[in-house]
């Protein structure tokens, strides 16, 4: 049965691991209708441009015998678009799509890399099985009951749908700290970042006292007595420590 | 702790990874990324510092794991080295799956040849009506359908039945059999019919320029299913789904043969086979020669490989 958020865990040549979170059936239902919203609107805009230049006036009405001009220019690829659009998209972006971009995950190997084309190609095949009997029952069923949140096509292809982890971002005084620069570690780079994103939450006596608390125990000066908001003073001290070279 | 300067200096090389001091600098950074790494999580484990460093590691190592991307060289790999092993691998599966095929075949024939009402289990009351009109539902055909068109939904249509027959092997192999057997019943049951009204020449005539290959490639994805599902029935690794994955992965291959010779098959069912004009010995050339084009193709001497490998 389906649990918390799980990671997946890959052996690297370096001897630390890498951490890959898996993604669940919430991201991967996200992930495709994200997808699915994107192949209708094209392949629909599709539709609609090709039938209005065959017609040459504004009628999407198909030609009453069958056409092979109406067939070859508007429905196969109105269609191409609706059903190969994972198959192509996947292999031509490394086992990605707009779709799951957006939803901030992707595909991966078990060993952590790309899938190969063979794998991606499979697991689109699989698609069939897991479309069965309609929206996608089996591999629904299959994804909240498998401990990786596997669809029939990833058992088979060995894939996973991983989190893409794009939006951790270094606070800028972990990164001045990073280089090595100022008077700040790691931790007090880390700590000074908090406060600084919290200020606006705290009462002006809690973030002045903090202030003093971490620029005392980081070497930063008290700000300069001056006619000046004493808030603001403390807060520009405390940038100029995170900043500092 | 100088991860994120290393970051910035690895994304930068991947940008310009295009030879091999770029390569060997990345794969420098990518082990002093790791080392920070394991430092952020012994000492700040709850850190966005880490975060941002497992983030930086993962997308280092998805970078150095992807593999180069020589889409050329890999299908000629895939045609002449990959299926052609494949298919002696399942060697024993593409007999049998011929076998049930064919054994269905007989019964469909056997089964409506001595009671001919049971036809209507196998085909629709328009081609019943149309057979017993002694006329083929084939006659005509372009003049209702373009030839363009009537391809594109042959081979689509086949295709279908091809990923599906190699899927249902998910079924521990009974779903193969079911589409085997069925394809099989319907084939020999039709033909069955048709002879009782004197028609089994003219089917033989439309069939045979894109039938043999069609046929053939039915089994072939029948044996990919049963292997598939052979896996989930007697897994000969650590467990099924490893098992069924290998033989997926494995048996998968021969799909991609199956369905580049599947549109060539929609393209002669389009063109060749409905059109009265082209004489029975062209169809028989056109026939035999696709056939044994798929021979070369499946063994990999159309890719220019020689023999097949010592066992």
């Amino acid at each position: 049965m389906s649990g918390p958020v799980r990671d997946l865990t890959v052996d690297s040549v370096t001897g630390i691991d890498v951490s890959l979170p898996v993604a669940g059936p919430g991201a991967r239902a996200y992930a495709f209708l994200l997808d699915w919203h994107i192949r209708l609107i094209v392949a629909l805009a599709w539709f609609v441009v090709g039938a209005l230049l065959y017609n040459g006036r504004p009628s999407l009405a198909p030609p009453l015998s069958n056409d092979a001009r109406w067939f070859g220019t508007v429905v196969a690829p109105a269609l191409a678009i609706y059903f190969l659009y994972h198959c192509v998209l996947e292999l031509a972006m490394r086992g990605s799509t707009p779709g799951k971009r957006m939803a901030g995950v992707r595909l991966v190997a078990r060993d952590g890399g790309s899938p190969s084309a063979g794998a991606l190609l499979t697991r689109n095949v699989f698609r069939l099985v897991d479309s069965l009997p309609l929206c996608y029952g089996v591999g629904l069923i299959s994804v909240v009951l498998t401990r990786d949140h596997l669809r029939i096509g990833d058992m088979a292809a060995g894939t996973l749908l991983v989190f893409e982890r794009a939006e951790a971002r270094l606070p800028g005084s972990a990164a001045a700290a990073a280089r090595g620069a100022g008077h700040l570690d790691a931790a007090g780079a880390e700590i000074v970042a908090e406060l600084l994103e919290r200020w606006s939450t705290l009462t002006p006596e809690a973030r002045q006292r903090l202030a003093r608390q971490v620029l005392e125990r980081y070497g930063g000066g008290e700000p300069a007595a001056s006619g000046g908001d004493p808030d603001a003073a403390w807060r520009a001290e405390l940038e100029r420590l995170a900043s500092s070279r | 702790m100088d991860g994120p300067a290393r970051q910035r200096a690895l994304s930068a090389s991947l940008l310009r990874s295009d030879d091999a001091a770029d390569a060997t600098h990345l794969a420098d950074d990518y082990r002093l990324l790791a080392h920070d790494l394991a430092r952020a999580r012994t000492l700040l484990p709850d850190s966005r510092t880490r975060e941002y460093l497992e983030a930086a590691y993962a997308r280092a190592h998805a970078t150095l794991h992807r593999g180069a991307w020589h889409i050329g060289s890999e299908l000629l790999t895939l045609f002449r080295d990959e299926i052609p092993a494949v298919v002696r691998s399942l060697r024993p599966y593409i007999i049998w799956s011929t076998t049930i095929f064919a054994l269905a075949a007989l019964a469909g024939y056997a089964l409506v040849h001595r009671y001919p009402e049971l036809i209507a289990l196998f085909a629709s009351p328009d081609l019943i009506a149309t057979v017993e009109r002694g006329k083929l539902w084939t006659e005509g055909l372009l003049n209702i359908v373009p030839s363009s068109v009537l391809s594109v939904q042959i081979l689509s249509r086949n295709i279908s039945v091809s990923l599906f027959a190699y899927c249902a092997g998910f079924l521990f192999g009974l779903g193969t059999l079911y589409i085997l057997g069925l394809n099989g019943l319907m084939l020999g049951a039709v033909f069955a019919f048709v002879s009782r009204h004197g028609l089994g020449g003219p089917l033989a005539s439309f069939i045979v320029a894109h039938g043999c290959v069609e046929l053939s490639v039915l089994c072939l994805s029948g044996a990919a299913g049963a292997a598939v599902g052979e896996a989930l029935v007697r897994p000969t690794h650590a467990g099924r789904i490893e098992s069924f994955r290998i033989a997926a992965l494995r048996s998968g291959k021969l799909l991609i043969a199956c369905v580049a010779l599947l549109v060539g098959c929609g393209l002669i069912e389009g063109y060749v086979s409905p059109n009265p004009g082209v004489a029975l010995w062209a169809r028989l050339g056109v026939g035999v020669g696709y056939w044994l084009f798929m021979l070369a193709l499946l063994s990999g001497r159309l890719f220019g490989r020689r023999a097949a490998h010592p066992r």
